[in-house]
């Protein structure tokens, strides 16, 4: 049942591939949303009554090792979500049918629906693959200079990546003989902390090469590029969900239900995250480009999710999941607003704009939820899911959540100024004529920040509901 | 038999050694390209290593072909990519792919 | 007898990508390349790895080096001086690799090899499965993959490859 998520997009790829005449060209935009959407229901129906039902009901032939667990529901949502966003934003703001870009939305959906799923090591290598081999043709899409260029750079590092977490997993394998979560837990945990010279070289390998694909610091140098070269949806989609799955929630499923409790690769988890926090809050203030900011920014969030991962308790945990599913939204407004932006005064370059507020009233309005989401403001969703981190974090150190803390002050008066500047203030002589961006990509702003809104001040439902769930 | 499994995992080592070297040290878009297949064969060679060791040799073979079949993937992708940066800047050089800056 | 000729093998895998890295003409290079998968494969064989071995011989040293050729082809420099002037300035960087790989291997040798442990490796009882049946019953989420990442593939062919209209 869990290979439905894959097997639906297979079915929506095939049909738009038939060789009826333009039959896949003019169906394309409608294929996608309704994948999507269905994608969010299953998502949303997982776990429920009415799927044990199903489960029970489709007998699929294909044993095929899957599984669907509250945390991978979130993310399936996730992914749903923000994918039917790119293709609104798609559709909204480029001239063409899309067909390619709408093909290998499908095919990276799939990639990332198989991400999260798998119970096997080399399973999720096959599907993280799938992803990144997707994203490289995204980025480069419409073959434009820096297009090309932020893809290359990205795939040298993806690839360099991979290498390490094969030669991770081949050595787990030569110790184990068999790759699954459940086989390498339980031989981990029969070690009892004396780990063999090759355990400990697959840990190294791992952190590393799973670094390497979140754009961790001190290896993020591809993320910038990737993100600001890349065509306006797919830095919706890249921002919002890729990055994440193939790197993020690999470190997450693998840190909770592989190498549990192992304390070396916590605290690694926590260094990493508070230089990615401080280095990519950093980096971030000295930028013009508006897509760049915001990768950087996006650096600095991701560090606090590997944060609040490495605590490794209860609660470090949810706050990560939650920071994961806040990010995504948050995020990919901000890609959205400045798509809007860009369709309409043509530019990125901050130090041009000026007092766009009044010319693009919702674009303004939704970006202040965006950034004061990120910076961490109550009542909206950044605050509630920081501060679960820091509490977290608290209990371990309190050196760390300090300077987690400092780092979000230091978001918090950049964007303030940058809010100021760009879209409150004077308005600059060049955007005297710009108007409101269109109806869809109006849509998609007010969609997410209502989801922010919505997650931020109903959060007390939101932590019984997790309770519930047995997550906290 | 006992020396063997050291040995595998001297040579793999050795070729990743000469892949990130080549990585490192070339200008040419290709030789990159180059340089990940050399990875790509350490990494092989130390799966089927692990496998012979282990005992395991069916999914040792299995991991080795679907492996090989992501490889190949993978490399077209990216040919396909130097070929495109390519035609806009006219030449393999490294040195030129710097236009995004920050 | 076996581990001798294994050793031997595996030397020789390690100097042709040396080779694959030193020499200056990228076409040699490729050609050195599929040198090291063709030796990997004989690895392979002994190995009692036969299909995989099929696999790499075949893909590897055949379809990869196809890709590369036609690349090499496609992206060739239009004049003369640019090449000499290439070929020039690149024997001075790559001239360091056999000293460092040799370095490289006597630091393994005298440091790390009285630290590999191998005891702990657990065997699987008996031969172990045939490929056949380990990668139909066991792995068929790898074959899924392996079906998604060739569609990814063809698109990406598709778009990448193709001319553009207008220069």
């Amino acid at each position: 049942m869990p290979v439905l998520f894959i097997f639906i997009p297979l079915l929506a790829v095939v049909v738009l591939n038939l060789p009826v005449k333009n039959f896949g060209k003019k169906m394309a935009f409608g294929v996608g949303v309704i994948t999507t959407l269905v994608q969010i229901a299953l998502s949303l129906a997982a776990g429920g009554a009415t799927w044990q039902q199903a489960d029970s009901a489709i007998k699929v032939r294909l044993v095929a090792n899957l599984s669907v667990d509250f945390f991978s529901a979130v993310v399936l949502f996730t992914i749903g979500l923000v994918a039917l966003v790119s293709l609104i934003v798609h559709r909204c703001s480029s001239g063409d049918d899309g067909f390619n870009l709408i093909n290998l939305m499908l095919l990276i959906m799939m990639g990332m629906d198989g991400v999260c799923m798998v119970t096997d090591l080399f399973s999720l290598y096959v599907f993280m693959e799938v992803t990144a081999v997707a994203s490289f043709i995204l980025i480069a899409l419409y073959k434009r200079k820096e297009g090309l260029e932020g893809a290359f750079k990205y795939f040298m590092l993806s690839a360099v990546a991979t290498v390490m977490m094969l030669a991770a997993i081949a050595f787990i394998f030569m110790m184990t003989g068999d790759t699954g979560f459940e086989a390498v837990r339980l031989y981990l945990a029969g070690l009892k902390g004396v780990y063999p010279f090759q355990v400990i070289l697959a840990f190294i390998l791992f952190t590393a090469g799973l670094s390497v694909k979140s754009g961790l610091v001190p290896f993020h140098g591809w993320v910038p590029d990737a993100y600001s070269s890349a065509p306006n949806s797919v830095s919706v989609l890249l921002a919002g969900v890729v990055t994440k799955v193939a790197g993020v929630y690999i470190l997450m499923r693998l840190f909770r239900d592989v190498f549990k409790d192992i304390s070396m690769i916590g605290n690694t988890l926590v260094v990493l995250g508070l230089i990615s926090i401080v280095i990519g809050a950093l980096a971030a203030i000295g930028q013009n480009d508006f897509k760049r900011m915001l990768a950087y920014s996006s650096i600095s969030q991701v560090g606090y999710i590997i944060l609040g991962l490495g605590t490794g308790s209860p609660l470090g945990f949810a706050g990560a999941l939650l920071h994961f599913f806040n990010h995504a939204i948050f995020k990919s407004l901000l890609f959205v607003n400045s798509t809007a932006v860009e369709m309409q005064t043509g530019t990125r370059d901050m130090r041009r704009l000026g007092g766009l507020a009044s010319k693009m009233p919702f674009t303004g309005g939704t970006s202040v939820i965006g950034f004061l989401s990120t910076a961490g403001i109550p009542p909206l969703s950044g605050f509630w899911s920081k501060l679960l981190i820091i509490i977290a974090v608290w209990r371990v150190s309190v050196v760390s959540a300090f300077i987690a803390l400092l780092a979000s002050v230091l978001t918090l008066a950049y964007f303030l100024l940058l809010q100021r500047k760009v879209f409150f203030g004077k308005t600059v002589p060049e955007v005297e004529n710009v108007g409101e961006s269109n109806g869809g990509i109006i849509g998609a702003e007010l969609l997410l920040s209502a989801v922010t809104l919505v997650m931020g001040l109903l959060f007390p439902f939101v932590l019984l509901f997790m309770q519930a769930k047995g997550v906290i | 038999m006992s020396l063997l499994p050291g040995m595998f995992i001297i040579s793999a080592v050795l070729l990743v050694a000469a892949g990130v070297y080549c990585l490192l040290a070339t200008r040419n878009l290709i030789r990159i390209l180059i340089a990940l297949e050399i990875l790509t064969k350490s990494v092989t060679l130390l799966l089927i290593g692990a496998g012979y060791i282990s005992g395991n040799m069916g999914t040792a073979q299995a991991f080795a072909i679907t492996l090989i079949i992501i490889e190949v993937v993978v490399v077209a992708v990216a040919a396909g990519i130097v070929l495109g940066a390519f035609r806009h800047n006219d030449t393999l050089d490294t040195r030129k792919l710097n236009n995004l800056k920050g | 007898m076996n581990m001798t000729i294994l050793t031997i093998l595996l030397a020789f895998m390690v100097v042709s990508a040396a080779l694959c890295v030193m020499v200056r003409n990228l076409l040699k290079a490729a050609i050195a390349l599929a040198l090291t998968s063709a030796i990997l494969t004989v690895v392979m064989f002994m190995l009692d790895a036969p299909l995989a071995a099929v696999f790499e011989l075949s893909v590897c040293a055949g379809l990869v080096t196809v890709v590369f050729v036609s690349a090499i082809s496609m992206t060739k420099p239009h004049s003369r001086e640019e090449i000499a002037a290439k070929v020039k300035e690149r024997l001075k960087r790559f001239i360091y690799l056999p000293f460092i790989l040799l370095a490289l291997l006597v630091v393994m040798l005298v440091v790390l090899w009285p630290c590999m442990d191998f005891s702990q490796v657990m065997k699987a009882g008996g031969a172990g499965a045939k490929v056949q049946e380990v990668l139909w019953n066991n792995r068929q989420t790898d074959i899924l993959g392996q079906i998604v990442i060739i569609l990814t593939g063809v698109f990406g062919i598709v778009v990448l490859f193709k001319e553009r209209e207008t220069k």
